[in-house]
Formats: C-alpha cells, sequence, structure tokens
C-alpha cells in the first residue's frame, strides 16, 4: 500500500499519471462522480485549515464518497492524550483513505507507519505539503502546457515557505528549468536548498532582491505571503510584510504570457487590482487543487486495491 | 604497566578515542551482558597519544557493531576466537540509528510522543550526514 508523504515520493511517470487524471477528470467529472460511492474520507485536520480541508471534502463529495473526521485538535481525541499511532490505528477502522495535517513534522509519517489504510500528508508544520505542490505542477503543466523550459520567479518568504521548497524540489526533475530567487536577504531560501539541491543537480538560478528586475524575463511568478507565525518577534515581521506587493504597474513590466501563482491564503502581497488580469491565475489554482486531490485519492485507492 | 588477561572468544575494541570508552560501553549494552569486560583507559599508543581500549569476553554472535561506525569508523574492531584473531571488521556508516541520538528540533513529532524511536537515516555517506527520519532535521552533533 503506498501513502504520500512528500512530492518526490512519486516517480516522474506517477506524477504524469496524476496529472493526465486530473485533467481527464476536469474535462469528464460526471464520468467520476460515483467513483467513490460507498467509500470514506477522513480528514485529521490537528490544526486549523479552511483550504486545505475544504478541497480535500469537496474533492472527496465530488467521487461519490463520505466525509469524517476533526478540523482541530481541541475536538479530536488528540486533547486527551491520544497518540497519532492510536488514532490512525482507530480511524483506519472507519475510513477507507485519509488525509491528515499536523503542527509537528514527522506525524503523517508516524501514522503511515500503523495505518492500514493510504495516509496523505496535508501538511506537516515547516516540513511537507505535498497535495500544494501537485496543485501547483498542474495549474502549471495545463495553463502552460508544460513543466520543462521554464523561468520560474519565486518571490516572497522563501526561508520558511515550505511549498517554495517543496515547488523546487518537484520542478528540477524536469529540464532546462531555470529558477530566479525574489526575497529579502533575511528571507533567502535556506542554504540546504541552494547547496544540495540547487548547485548540486547544477541548476541555473539566480538570487535578486527587486521584483522589478526580475518581472521581464519569468514564464511563471510564484508569489508567496509572509507568515507572521513563523516570526519571533513582531517588528520584524511588519519590516517584512509589505516588502514585495505586485500591483498593476509591476505587472505591466511581466511579459503577455506570465502567470502569477500563488498558495494562497494572500494578505496584501498581491494588489486586488491584479486579480481581473487573465495572468493572475491564483484563483484557477484552487479548482485544480480539487482536481489534483481526485486524482490522488482514486489513484491510491487503485494502489490499495492492488495490492490487497 | 596494567595486564588485562588474553580473552578465548570475544571482542577487542582498540583505538577508541581518549575519554570514549564509557560512551561506547552504554550504546553497546555492555551493562546488560553477563560477561567480563575490561576497560582500559588512557592507554599509551604510538599512533593516537592517549587511547581507550575494551575488551568483551563473549560468544562472538553477541554484540551489533553497527552504532561504532557512526560513533568513530577509526576505532579497531578485533574478533577472538580460541585465543587468536580471527577478523578485522572494517567499520562503515550504519545506514539507520535508532535511539542512539536525538531529535533537537522542537517541531518534530518526536518532541511530544515519547514512545517513539528515535530514527536518523544516513541521507549523505561522503558528507556523514544524518537526518532525523521524520522531520529530515540535520543531526549537528557530531
Amino acid at each position: 500500500m503506498r501513502h504520500l508523504m512528500s512530492p518526490l515520493d512519486l516517480s516522474v511517470e506517477e506524477l504524469d499519471e496524476i496529472l493526465d487524471l486530473a485533467n481527464d477528470i476536469e474535462a469528464h467529472p460526471q464520468n467520476y462522480a460515483h467513483k467513490c460511492d460507498g467509500l470514506k474520507l477522513a480528514t485529521l485536520f490537528y490544526e486549523p485549515s479552511t483550504r486545505t480541508r475544504l478541497s480535500f471534502e469537496s474533492a472527496m463529495m465530488n467521487l461519490g464518497g463520505n466525509v469524517l473526521g476533526f478540523s482541530s485538535a481541541a475536538s479530536s481525541s488528540a486533547a486527551k492524550g491520544e497518540s497519532v499511532s492510536d488514532t490512525i490505528r482507530m480511524i483506519s477502522c472507519y475510513a477507507d483513505i485519509c488525509a491528515i495535517r499536523h503542527p509537528k513534522e514527522g506525524a503523517p509519517l508516524v501514522a503511515s507507519t500503523k495505518s492500514s489504510i493510504p495516509v496523505i500528508n496535508a501538511g506537516d508544520g515547516g516540513h511537507q505539503h505535498p497535495t500544494q505542490t501537485l496543485t501547483d505542477l498542474l495549474t502549471i503543466r495545463s495553463l502552460k502546457g508544460r513543466l520543462d523550459n521554464l523561468t520560474v520567479g519565486l518571490c516572497g518568504d522563501l526561508k520558511f515557505g515550505r511549498t517554495v521548497h517543496s515547488l523546487i524540489h518537484a520542478m528540477i526533475r524536469y529540464p532546462n528549468v531555470k529558477f530566479v530567487l525574489i526575497s529579502p536577504e533575511e528571507l533567502r531560501v535556506p542554504s540546504y536548498i541552494r547547496e544540495d539541491v540547487l548547485k548540486k543537480n547544477r541548476i541555473d538560478y539566480k538570487e535578486v532582491v527587486r521584483l522589478e528586475d526580475a518581472l521581464p524575463e519569468l514564464d511563471l511568478l510564484y508569489m508567496t505571503r509572509v507568515q507572521r507565525e513563523r516570526f519571533f518577534n513582531e517588528e520584524d515581521y511588519v519590516r517584512m510584510k509589505d516588502f514585495y506587493i505586485l500591483d498593476k504597474k509591476k505587472m505591466a513590466l511581466a511579459g503577455p504570457d506570465m502567470l502569477v501563482l500563488h498558495p494562497l491564503p494572500r494578505v496584501n502581497e498581491i494588489s486586488v487590482e491584479v486579480d481581473d488580469d487573465p495572468r493572475a491565475v491564483y484563483f484557477k489554482q484552487v479548482q485544480y487543487g480539487v482536481y489534483v486531490r481526485m486524482a490522488l485519492i482514486l489513484t491510491l485507492l487503485k494502489w490499495r486495491d492492488k495490492t490487497c | 604497566m596494567l595486564n588485562v588477561g588474553a580473552l578465548h572468544e570475544g571482542y577487542v575494541l582498540d583505538h577508541i578515542e581518549a575519554g570514549k570508552s564509557m560512551m561506547i560501553y552504554h550504546y553497546l549494552n555492555l551493562d546488560k551482558l553477563d560477561c567480563t569486560v575490561a576497560i582500559i583507559k588512557n592507554a599509551v599508543s604510538n599512533k593516537m597519544g592517549r587511547k581507550d581500549i575494551i575488551k568483551v569476553e563473549c560468544p562472538i554472535d553477541t554484540l551489533s557493531l553497527d552504532i561504532l561506525g557512526f560513533i568513530d569508523h577509526n576505532i579497531t574492531v578485533n574478533i577472538i576466537k580460541d585465543g587468536v584473531i580471527v577478523e578485522k571488521k572494517e567499520l562503515t556508516l550504519p545506514k539507520q540509528i535508532t535511539n542512539v541520538i536525538k531529535c533537537r528540533n522542537p517541531r518534530c513529532i518526536t518532541s511530544i510522543e515519547q514512545e517513539l524511536d528515535h530514527i536518523f537515516i544516513l541521507t549523505d555517506e561522503q558528507n556523514e550526514v544524518y537526518r532525523c527520519k521524520y522531520c529530515e532535521e540535520k543531526y549537528h552533533g557530531k
């Protein structure tokens, strides 16, 4: 039985299969409306999340399945001191597949070792968030038509942003992808990403501070939010939060085909005036998130059935 | 000169960095073995200046020595049978180490679930990098 802990758990071929399936779901949703009739998805969310949890629930409902679970640790047995291992053993008796979000890194992996149903990591602390990466890849491939030969700008909090780290990991597997890393000095990508991932794999990249300088050459701009919860003092956060604001004026510097992505929620790093620009695809990205989660649920259930 | 009797069957762990023998004693769980153990500290060594030595009289399939490779792969392991050295074991870095070092990442699941084993995986042999199996935090202790 397979689980999904990291986007790199999937080979490029397996990833392509899931993205192909997601595109087919997008084109023919009615063909998939009863694929999970009688099946249940458990959403174990030990910390609040609106988008990811609802996206999973929407995905399972679109497949004809049902959903059960909890949306905070306080409303689960964790509040009574139950371990993740015990909870997953219990949930395995109630559901056919589960998505787990936990503030502690590695919690979904612990769950997967004790589970008799497929486990999907729906975000573990600052570690991994593989379904966001699948969403990003599906959005890019669907709207650009490819995952290779791209110049990708990553902007904002590149230090703490797990979505950025996962996306870099996933995209270096495709040929001729270049990265432009746009961040203030304090929020540069961690050295292990620079040294162990980019340099080690001889990936073309550069680091810049000014967004304006990077925009003309980008095929994609991946904006991120500066996350208040990652800072130990409010002063640093206030200083950083307005560092990058993408507005109409800056968008005028970008090419006509450059796409703007954002994992959401946004605060003020993308001005609302950009929302109507056809290059702003972050709300389409949310829709692709549902398609790719549907494809992932179907794929993991298919792999489970093969091994049963 | 200190004399410790020759072994009939067992292990001689030589060229241990001076002062590390007690750590190895604990890691190998020698305190739990019902056999003769000699620990020689600060012995004179031409190669190292000072060194520690551990001699263990026990059947030669008793000890799991993988962990020694993690602690110090320069340790010489002599395996003794019928009073003679039958093998000099080469130490390598173990692929995985369990409950020897602890993950110090406060965001790791091991920080709140006490019953979990602390497992580290060798992710970069050349640079001797171990990472926590759960959160992938690099071990900085060595």
